[in-house]
C-alpha cells in the first residue's frame, strides 16, 4: 500500500517526538549514573580507599627466636634447633602424584603419610604450602635440595623448633614448650597476638612457662600485599623483632646428670643447694621423661606409659612432692624447745622404747629403748621418745613457728611448676582445715615429722642450709638473665642462738661420723669434705594394733607402695658448710640404707665438681662403690641414650 | 515499500557507500572497544594473551561484519526480518529443550567452532521484526488493541523462552528493547502507563510469593535481590561481588590508581573482573575522570544514533536505529547500575568492554544494521 504524504509526515513527527522523549529519559539516566559515580568516587573515595587498603595489606608477625636456657656454666639445656622440613605446593608441582612418588624415593615416607599429604594437597588451594615431612636429617634434606630441579613445587625449608639436648635431666626443672591452647589464651587478659600464630609454641610447665615473658621475646612485623586468595604477593616493609632473653640457671648440668643417673629407676628426688647464696645446684627427680616428645606432640601410647607408671615420671618430686619428713624434722622440734627455753642443752630423757600418753602408746623405733640420752645422742640415734617428751614441753605452735623460720610450710618462689607449700601444722591450721581442736597426740606425731607435717625435698634442703649457715637463705634457680647476673640479696640471720645451732650441727655430725650414728656407714672420710646429716624414715601407712600384735612386718616384705619413705638431709663440709643436700626415696624403706648413700655420692660430686673420688669413702666400701660408680647409667647429653661410665 | 516513495536515486551505490557511513559512531565504538582491550590487558596483570588478544581479534572480525551488514541495503534487512525472527525463535526453543534434556542451564548451541547464543541473536531479530511490523502497519492503527497485542506477543514469546533458560538479564533486555520500539512507533502512552502499573503490581506479587509454593523466582534470584538491598549482610558470600566492585570504584577516587595499578583487580578481589565487572577496574585505575569519560563516550554513541534516527525519513530505518540504540543503552544502564550497586546483579555485560566474543559480534552486527539504515536513508 502506498502511504500518503500526510502519513509520512505524521510518522516522522511521532518518531521525532518520541525519540526526543527517549533521548531525554536516557540523558536523565546518564546523569543519574554520573551522579552515582561522583558519589562513590569523590564523596566516598577516602572510605573506599581505606577498605581497598585493608583488603590488600595485611600485617604478619615474625616469630622471635626463643631465649636459650643454660646451666650455671653456660651448657645448653634448652635451645633452638634448625628444623629441616619439606613442603609442597600444588600450583608449582603440576603432577602432584608423580612429584610425590619421586620424593618418596628420597626421604623415608610411609604409604599412609603419602596418602595423607596427597589428600591435604588436593584439599587446599593451589598455592598453599603443605608440609610433606618434618624434622628431616641433614642428609635427607640435602638430598631433596640437590634434586630440586626434578621436584617442581617442592621447597626444602628451615625453621626453628625447641630442643632439649639434656632432655631427661632437666625435664622437671625446665619443662617444655607446646602449642598454644585456648586455655593458655584465656589465662591472659591481653594475649600477645603472636600466640595466635599457627604452630607457635609457649612454655607449658617449668622454667619454660614461668620465665615465658623473658624467653619469648618480641615479635617483629612485616606488611605484605595479599591477593584475594590470601597469597602473599610482595613484602612492603619489615620491622625486626627482638629475640627472647637467655637464661642461665643455677643448676650444674653435670651434677644434675650425675644425680639423675644416681637416682636411677627409683621413685626419688635429690636437691643440692649452696648454703651461702641459695643456688640450687641440682634438682633431680626420678624417673624422668623426654620433654622433646611433648614438643613434637606426644603419642597416645607414650603418654599413657607416662601417666600409667606408678613411679609417676611426670611429677617433679623435688618441689611438688610433699612427704612426711620423719626424723629429718627432729632438728626443728629440738630448736623450738631450746629457743623457747623449754629445755636446755643438757636436757636428758630416758627412753624405755615407748611413751604412754592418754592410754595410747607411742613407740620409739628402737623397741627395747635407748636408755638415757642427751640432746646430741637423741639425734645421733634418732630416738623418738626424746622428741615426744620435749614436744609436749614446747607445744605445737612454737614448733610450727620454728619450722616456718627454717623454711618448712612456706612457699619458696622459684620458676618451676606445681611447687608445694608443704604443711607446717599448728592449732589454728587444724581448726581451719578440719574444724577440730589440736590434741597432744598430734604434737607427739609432729615432733618426729609424722602426722600432719609435710615438706618437699626442696624445703628440707632449705631447712638444712639454714641450720648449717644460721641465715635465712632463700633458694634460687636463675643465675643470669640475658647475660646479667641476678643479684643475690644478703640472707638475714635467723636470730637463733649460735650454741643451739651448734648443738644441732654436732648432733648431725654424730649421726654420720660417730660410733652408733644411724648413718655412719655413709660417712665421708676425706677431712676436707666431712658430711653431717640426719636420716629419716617416714611411714606411709598406719600400723594397726592387730598388726602390731602379730609383730610388725619387715618393710622389705611389704608391697613396694606400702613401704616407708626413705629420707636424708645433710651438709658438707662440716666445718665450713658449702652445700646442703636432701634426698627422698619413695618407699625406699630406710633413710640410712636408701637415701643416705645417694646424698653422700651427690654431695661429693658437687664438692669435687666431677665424679666422687673413691678416696673420700671408707676403705671397706671401695670395692662396692667402685662397681656402683662404674655401673652408673649416665645419659648421653647429646642423644639421651643411656651409657655406662666405661663407654663414656 | 516505503522506500519507493522516496527518491532513491540519491542513495549512494557501490564503494561510495563507505563515505556515507556514520563515521562518528564508528570512531566512538572503536574508541570504547580499544579502552576495553586495554582494560582486559590490565586485569590480566599485564598478560596480553590471556584475554586482550582474543578480544582484539573478535573486535576486528566484528568490524568486518559491521561493514558487511552496513553495505547491504536496509530494505533487504527489512525483508529478512520475518526469517531472522523465526530462525531465532526456533533456535531458542531448541536450546530450551536441550537444557531440559541435558540438565541445568544451557544458553548456546555449538556449531563447529562457533558458539551460537540464540538469545543474543533474538535481540536484534526482535528489533528488526518490530521495525518491519510498524513500517508495514497503517499508522492510524498503531494504538488499536489488536495491533498492540501483536508486537506484545512478538516480544513476550521469546522473552519467556529466554527466562526459562533461565537468563533474567537477557530477557529483561528483550522486553525493554521491544517496548522501546513500540514507544517510538507511537503506541499510546496509556498502554505504557497500564504496563508500568502492572509491573509494579507484579513486583509486589513476586515478593509476596516468596517462600510459598507458587514462588515466581528462583531462590538464587531472590538472594540476589536481598544482596542488592543490603550487600553488607553477606560480605563473603553473595554480597561479595557488589561490595568489592564498590570498593574498587570508590578507591579509584578522582584520578585513579594508574594503569595496571588497580589493587582490587590485580589482586583478584574483584570477581568476574574481565566480564561483567570490567567497569570497576577502569574506574579503579582511571578514577572518576576515566569512568565519567567512558560514560560520555557511550552517551555520544547513543546521541549520534538518535540524531541519525530522527533525521531518517524512512519509518523502518528510524525505528531500527532507535531499537539498536535503545538496546545498547539498556545494556550500559543495567550494567553500570549493577556495578555501582544501584541494581541487582543480573549478569549483563558492558557492551564493547566486557570480555566475550558472542556479545561483541552481536553488538557490532547491530551497529551494522544501524549503519545500513543510515547509509541507505532516503534523501
Amino acid at each position: 500500500m502506498r502511504r500518503t504524504q500526510k502519513d509520512v509526515e505524521d510518522s516522522a513527527r511521532t518518531i521525532t517526538r518520541r525519540g526526543l522523549l527517549m533521548g531525554g529519559a536516557m540523558t536523565a539516566m546518564v546523569a543519574a549514573l554520573g551522579a552515582r559515580m561522583r558519589y562513590l568516587q569523590i564523596d566516598q573515595a577516602e572510605e573506599f580507599r581505606l577498605l581497598a587498603e585493608e583488603n590488600r595489606v595485611s600485617v604478619e608477625l615474625i616469630p622471635p627466636g626463643r631465649g636459650l636456657i643454660q646451666d650455671r656454666n653456660g651448657k645448653l639445656i634448652a635451645g633452638n634447633e634448625q628444623n629441616y622440613r619439606v613442603v609442597i605446593t600444588r600450583e608449582d608441582a603440576g603432577d602432584v602424584d608423580r612429584v610425590m612418588h619421586r620424593l618418596a624415593g628420597l626421604i623415608p615416607m610411609t604409604v599412609e603419610e603419602m596418602d595423607a599429604t596427597l589428600a591435604d594437597v588436593k584439599k587446599n588451594a593451589a598455592h598453599i604450602e603443605v608440609v610433606v615431612k618434618d624434622r628431616l636429617s641433614w642428609e635427607e634434606f640435602s638430598k631433596v635440595a640437590i634434586n630440586a630441579p626434578a621436584l617442581p613445587g617442592v621447597i626444602p625449608e628451615v625453621g626453628l623448633s625447641r630442643i632439649y639436648p639434656r632432655g631427661y635431666d632437666f625435664a622437671h626443672v625446665v619443662g617444655y614448650v607446646g602449642a598454644v591452647s585456648q586455655k593458655d589464651l584465656d589465662e591472659q587478659d591481653d594475649p600477645d597476638p603472636i600466640l595466635r600464630l599457627p604452630k607457635f609454641q609457649i612454655g607449658k610447665i617449668g622454667t619454660e612457662r614461668w620465665m615465658e615473658n623473658t624467653l619469648r621475646g618480641r615479635a617483629g612485623t612485616r606488611r605484605v600485599e595479599k591477593n584475594a586468595f590470601g597469597r602473599v604477593m610482595r613484602e612492603l616493609d619489615r620491622q625486626e623483632g627482638t629475640s627472647g632473653g637467655d637464661i642461665r640457671l643455677t643448676i650444674d648440668a653435670d651434677l644434675q646428670n650425675f644425680a639423675q643417673a644416681r637416682l636411677g629407676e627409683e621413685s626419688a628426688a635429690v636437691v643440692v643447694m649452696d648454703v651461702r647464696n641459695g643456688d640450687l645446684l641440682c634438682c633431680a627427680s626420678a624417673p624422668s621423661f623426654n620433654p622433646n616428645l611433648f614438643v613434637r606432640g606426644i603419642s597416645h601410647t607414650d603418654y599413657a606409659n607416662l601417666t600409667g607408671n606408678d613411679h609417676r615420671p611426670l611429677a617433679n618430686k623435688a618441689v611438688s612432692g610433699a612427704y612426711p619428713p620423719g626424723s629429718t624434722f627432729k632438728m626443728v622440734t629440738a630448736l623450738a624447745a631450746l629457743e623457747a627455753g623449754s629445755i636446755d642443752l643438757g636436757y636428758k630423757v630416758r627412753c624405755p622404747g615407748y611413751l604412754e600418753y592418754g592410754g595410747r602408746r607411742f613407740h620409739c623405733h628402737s623397741r627395747g629403748g635407748h636408755g638415757t640420752l642427751s640432746l646430741t645422742q637423741s639425734l645421733q640415734k634418732s630416738c623418738d621418745v626424746y622428741y615426744y617428751d620435749i614436744a609436749q614441753k614446747v607445744g605445737i605452735d612454737k614448733m610450727a613457728e620454728m619450722g616456718r623460720k627454717l623454711g618448712l610450710g612456706v612457699r619458696h618462689d622459684l620458676p618451676m611448676s606445681a611447687i608445694t607449700d608443704g604443711i607446717m601444722p599448728d592449732r589454728a591450721w587444724k581448726k581451719g582445715r578440719y574444724d577440730q581442736d589440736w590434741r597432744i597426740g598430734d604434737t607427739i606425731n609432729a615432733s618426729i615429722g609424722q602426722g600432719y607435717v609435710l615438706a618437699s625435698p626442696m624445703q628440707l634442703a632449705v631447712m638444712t642450709a639454714r641450720i648449717a649457715s644460721g641465715r635465712a637463705v632463700e633458694p634460687r634457680l636463675v643465675r643470669m638473665i640475658d647475660g646479667k647476673e641476678v643479684p643475690i640479696p644478703e640472707a638475714p640471720p635467723l636470730g637463733l642462738e649460735e650454741r643451739h645451732l651448734a648443738a644441732m650441727r654436732q648432733g648431725m655430725w654424730d649421726v654420720v661420723n660417730s660410733q652408733g650414728g644411724t648413718a655412719r656407714t655413709n660417712r665421708i672420710v676425706d677431712p676436707t669434705m666431712v658430711l653431717a646429716g640426719k636420716t629419716g624414715t617416714s611411714q606411709v601407712r598406719n600400723i594397726s594394733a592387730a598388726e602390731r600384735a602379730r609383730g610388725v612386718i619387715r618393710n622389705d616384705q611389704l608391697p613396694w607402695n606400702r613401704r616407708d619413705h626413705a629420707l636424708y638431709v645433710g651438709y658438707a663440709p662440716y666445718d665450713n658448710p658449702r652445700y646442703a643436700v636432701s634426698v627422698i626415696v619413695e618407699h625406699g624403706s630406710g633413710g640410712s640404707t636408701a637415701a643416705a648413700p645417694i646424698a653422700r655420692d651427690v654431695i661429693l660430686a658437687a664438692l669435687t665438681g666431677g665424679r666422687p673420688p673413691l678416696a673420700a669413702y671408707p676403705k671397706d666400701q671401695h670395692g662396692r662403690i667402685e662397681s656402683m660408680l662404674k655401673d652408673l647409667k649416665l645419659r648421653d647429653p647429646e642423644t639421651g641414650a643411656i651409657t655406662t661410665t666405661d663407654q663414656a | 515499500m516505503a522506500f519507493y516513495e522516496n527518491r532513491l536515486k540519491h542513495v549512494p551505490t557501490g564503494i561510495r557507500k563507505v563515505l556515507y557511513l556514520n563515521w562518528q559512531v564508528i570512531v566512538l565504538v572503536t574508541a570504547v572497544a580499544s579502552v576495553g582491550i586495554l582494560m582486559l590487558w590490565s586485569v590480566a596483570g599485564g598478560n596480553f594473551d590471556l584475554w586482550a588478544r582474543r578480544q582484539a581479534q573478535v573486535f576486528a572480525a566484528g568490524m568486518v561484519l559491521m561493514f558487511m551488514v552496513a553495505m547491504v541495503p536496509a530494505w533487504f534487512w527489512r525483508s529478512m526480518a520475518g526469517i531472522a525472527y523465526l530462525t531465532s525463535f526456533v533456535l531458542l526453543i531448541i536450546v530450551d529443550l536441550y537444557g531440559v534434556i541435558g540438565m541445568g542451564a544451557q544458553r548456546w548451541i555449538d556449531i563447529g567452532p562457533l558458539r551460537l547464543q540464540p538469545s543474543e541473536m533474538m535481540k536484534f531479530s526482535l528489533v528488526l521484526m518490530l521495525a518491519a511490523y510498524y513500517d508495514w502497519l497503517d499508522i492510524r492503527k498503531v494504538s488499536r488493541p489488536f495491533w498492540v497485542l501483536v508486537p506484545v506477543f512478538l516480544t513476550c514469546a521469546p522473552t519467556v523462552l529466554v527466562l526459562m533458560q533461565p537468563n533474567l538479564g537477557t530477557s529483561l533486555m528483550l522486553l525493554m528493547a521491544g517496548a522501546a520500539v513500540m514507544f517510538a512507533a507511537g503506541v499510546s502512552y496509556w498502554y505504557f502507563a497500564v504496563v508500568i502499573a502492572g509491573v509494579v503490581g507484579t513486583v509486589v506479587a513476586i515478593f509476596q510469593s516468596r517462600g510459598t509454593d507458587w514462588q515466581l523466582l528462583h531462590d538464587y534470584q531472590f538472594r540476589r535481590i536481598d544482596t542488592f538491598l543490603d550487600p553488607t549482610a553477606d560480605p563473603l558470600g553473595a554480597g561479595y561481588n557488589i561490595i568489592q566492585a564498590k570498593i574498587a570504584l570508590g578507591s579509584g577516587g578522582w584520578s585513579g590508581k594508574g594503569f595496571m595499578q588497580g589493587t582490587q583487580s590485580r589482586l583478584n578481589y574483584l570477581p568476574e573482573k574481565q566480564t561483567d565487572f570490567i567497569f570497576s577496574t577502569l574506574a579503579e585505575e582511571f578514577g572518576f575522570v576515566g569512568a565519567f569519560s567512558l560514560l560520555i563516550l557511550y552517551a555520544l554513541i547513543i546521541g549520534f544514533c538518535l540524531i541519525s534516527a530522527l533525521q531518517n525519513r524512512d519509518r523502518f530505518s528510524s525505528l531500527l536505529i532507535i531499537g539498536v540504540a535503545a538496546n545498547f543503552f539498556f545494556y550500559i544502564a543495567v550494567n553500570l547500575s549493577m556495578v555501582m550497586g544501584m541494581a541487582p546483579v543480573v549478569g549483563v555485560p558492558l557492551p564493547l568492554m566486557s570480555y566475550g566474543g558472542s556479545a561483541m559480534l552481536v553488538i557490532l552486527a547491530g551497529f551494522g544494521l544501524m549503519q545500513s539504515a543510515h547509509v541507505h536513508r532516503p534523501r
